[in-house]
């Protein structure tokens, strides 16, 4: 008999690493609830985009130089004289703010169908370390470029240390090695942006996903798939995560890297959102730009800590907004778990949250005006609110009885009809011409969209309560 | 704590705007695939602003390339006397004289239309008029009080602002020619276009290889979807 070397050494290997083992509880064998939705493909879509930062980030390393008198002129000989250099570097400055879109989305999703609650609340708090953790890993990034902006923006956000009382200027001063923003701190946030802060994130995303298969997937409907099993013990509303959340994931991916392509050929500042036009002025220490703002993913945050008007208590509630979010599994008083099944109160609450946080976002880019400071006030109430009242609105509230078993949803294609039947109501034909010349047969119809709308606004505010 | 929350608040507000002349931004009408443009942009590049500001990270060679030209063409045509065809484009003005004449070294300009766009660049080029205020004898409408002279003046000629008064404050509302150039309007404003057009293309040289590149990969991903789609469903069709 031929011998198979292959095989041998296969089964050498297995016989010493739990090879087979880890593949069947991670992968062949984790049963996944059937019903995941859009929202769901945002996990898998955070774990690409961080493998594209890390070999991006890798390739930029070999020709970036952390020095304050070169770093700015490494970054444009990547983008001009290094081989694909360009390529690379607008992956990475997109990847960046693709990592934060991807993040919000994954803890939205969190959020509207309560997979924070009770079996799953670690799982939530390693989510908040590594929000905490990417935040750090693209603040520290964004000073790297020495732009005006990556200058002034790092310059303002340490010296928010110094609001502290006693220890704050000591303490922005050891976080600098400097008292300016200069070539010490450049070294130091290079250090953190590719060594450090990337072990921890790695270090945590996997503490998440261990934490994560232990008690396995929330889903929309909130109910445990473990409760209704099947003679062999699998769940029988759930699927092996492999093969068919891995063929599902391909397509969330092809999607995503669509947009992301679109991003990276056409628009690679994206209207000076992801890389802002002050950033192709080299750092300047003694020419404050005329107006500083932070990358669009930390307005939000950016937006509080100006409404509040004095300097500490303003650094106190931008922690604090962040903070909160941790305790939200205790926060959260309802006995169900999915927005489906919970009352009105709270669906018109997670409207106002979702409307202040965008808001807030907006608000974070503008100047402040005496207005734009109201209205920011206003947003930061809500956001809090949202929160802190969280215990007893969602004590009060009325909830929908839970079914048994997963719910069957309308699938993209099962919509189909419906979109063609709107898309017919909004349109209406038009006979052909006397001399056969029309150009459009089918025009939009003024009352037919108006109807529509207001047929899918009703629908809305039905779905509300 | 009060110092320390209006220093903060200094460091945070916006101290002015761009277009604070009250003027605004005509908008250039550049095309990067227009090589002649280009071209005529590069000479003009040269001849009137390479005196004073480097475009430290374009190289000769780069025009040669980028533009199909010939190395020797841009030897002759283009690039100052001297100039090898590896050397970057740099300003023969040294910093410290800079600093003498004009209060400050001349930026270079590399990327310039990253940061201030085309528009700004085409309108603050035409924008120069005169004011005897001004050290120099001239002002700008679009970018108040900045330290440079109109370098373009013997082709556009000198301009004189018109003013009208909002809420007591004079605003230039236009600019109009009071001495004639050696160029009429229509070709002055072409001349500015083609130097705007040259300095698009020095904020990022690949871009037009990167935009025609675009369509390729959206296409690929496209099918890749289409694929990761039928393959999905494929495995899906028993899951109820």
């Amino acid at each position: 008999m031929k011998p198979n070397y292959l095989n041998d050494c296969g089964s050498w290997f297995c016989q010493r690493f739990p090879m087979v083992k880890m593949w069947n509880e991670h992968m062949a064998q984790y049963y996944a609830p059937k019903n995941f939705n859009f929202w769901y493909f945002f996990g898998a879509l955070a774990l690409l985009v961080l493998v594209n930062q890390l070999v991006t980030g890798i390739l930029l390393t070999m020709n970036y130089k952390p020095d304050a008198s070169l770093a700015f002129d490494s970054v444009e000989y990547i983008m001009r004289e290094v081989p694909w250099g360009w390529l690379v570097r607008y992956m990475h400055s997109t990847g960046a703010s693709a990592f934060f879109i991807v993040v919000y989305l994954h803890m939205f999703r969190g959020l509207i169908y309560g997979s924070y609650k009770q079996p799953r609340e670690l799982i939530w708090i390693f989510g908040m370390l590594i929000f905490l953790a990417l935040m750090a890993e693209a603040f520290m990034g964004y000073l790297l470029p020495w732009g005006q902006m990556s200058y002034w923006g790092a310059q303002v956000i340490i010296s928010l240390f110094s609001a502290i009382p006693i220890i704050g200027d000591d303490l922005s001063l050891w976080v600098r090695g400097d008292y300016v923003i200069s070539d010490a701190t450049l070294n130091r946030f290079f250090a953190f942006h590719v060594i450090a802060i990337p072990l921890i994130l790695i270090m945590l995303i996997f503490l998440h996903i261990i934490a994560l298969h232990e008690v396995g997937s929330n889903n929309p409907d909130g109910i445990e798939i473990k409760d209704s099993k099947d003679p062999w013990g699998h769940p029988v509303d759930g699927i092996p995560f492999h093969p068919y959340y891995t063929v599902k994931d391909i397509v969330g991916v092809a999607v995503f890297l669509f947009f992301f392509a679109t991003v990276i050929f056409y628009m690679p500042e994206m209207g000076g959102y992801f890389l802002e036009h002050s950033n192709f002025i080299p750092a300047d220490p003694l020419s404050t730009p005329e107006h500083i703002a932070p990358v669009w993913y930390f307005t939000p945050f950016y937006a509080i800590l100006r409404a509040i008007p004095d300097k500490f208590a303003g650094v106190i509630a931008m922690g604090g907004a962040i903070v909160v979010l941790f305790f939200l599994p205790w926060l959260d008083r309802s006995p169900v778990r999915s927005i489906r099944y919970r009352g009105g109160i709270y669906k018109k609450a997670i409207a106002l949250f979702v409307l202040s946080f965008l808001g807030l976002g907006y608000l974070g880019m503008q100047a402040p005006t005496a207005n734009a400071t109201i209205a920011a006030r206003v947003c930061t109430a809500i956001y809090f609110a949202f929160f802190l009242l969280m215990p007893i609105y969602t004590r009060w509230e009325k909830t929908k009885p839970l079914p048994k078993r997963i719910n069957e949803q309308p699938s993209l294609e099962d919509q189909i009809p419906a979109i063609k039947e709107a898309f017919a109501a909004m349109t209406h034909d038009v006979p052909e011409n006397r001399n056969g010349q029309t150009v459009m047969h089918t025009r939009p119809d003024a009352s037919g969209i108006v109807h529509e709308l207001s047929k899918f606004a009703k629908k809305i505010i039905r779905s509300l309560d | 704590m009060k110092k320390l929350l209006q220093s903060c608040l200094l460091l945070l507000m916006p101290l002015g705007v761009f277009a604070a002349g009250g003027m605004d931004l005509d908008s250039a009408d550049y095309d990067l695939s227009d090589t002649k443009s280009l071209e005529n942009g590069a000479y003009l590049y040269v001849q009137y602003c390479l005196g004073c500001h480097s475009t430290k990270y374009i190289r000769y060679l780069n025009l040669a390339d980028d533009f199909g030209i010939k190395q020797q063409k841009i030897l002759e045509k283009i690039a100052p006397e001297g100039a090898g065809i590896y050397d970057k484009m740099l300003t023969a003005m040294n910093g410290h004289d800079a600093k003498k004449w004009f209060g400050r070294q001349p930026p270079d300009l590399s990327l310039i239309a990253r940061s201030r766009g085309a528009d700004w660049l085409y309108s603050y080029l035409k924008g120069f008029y005169i004011d005897p205020a001004r050290p120099l004898g001239v002002n700008n409408a679009i970018y108040p009080d900045v330290a440079m002279p109109n370098p373009l003046w013997k082709l556009q000629g000198k301009q004189k602002a018109v003013y009208k008064t909002v809420d007591g404050q004079e605003v230039i509302t236009e600019l109009v020619t009071e001495e004639r150039g050696t160029m009429s309007a229509e070709e002055f404003d072409k001349s500015v276009n083609d130097i705007v057009n040259f300095l698009v293309y020095a904020g990022e040289p690949i871009q037009l290889e990167r935009i025609s590149m675009g369509k390729y990969v959206l296409f690929f991903i496209l099918i890749f979807a289409v694929i990761a789609y039928l393959l999905k469903k494929e495995y899906w069709k028993d899951i109820h």
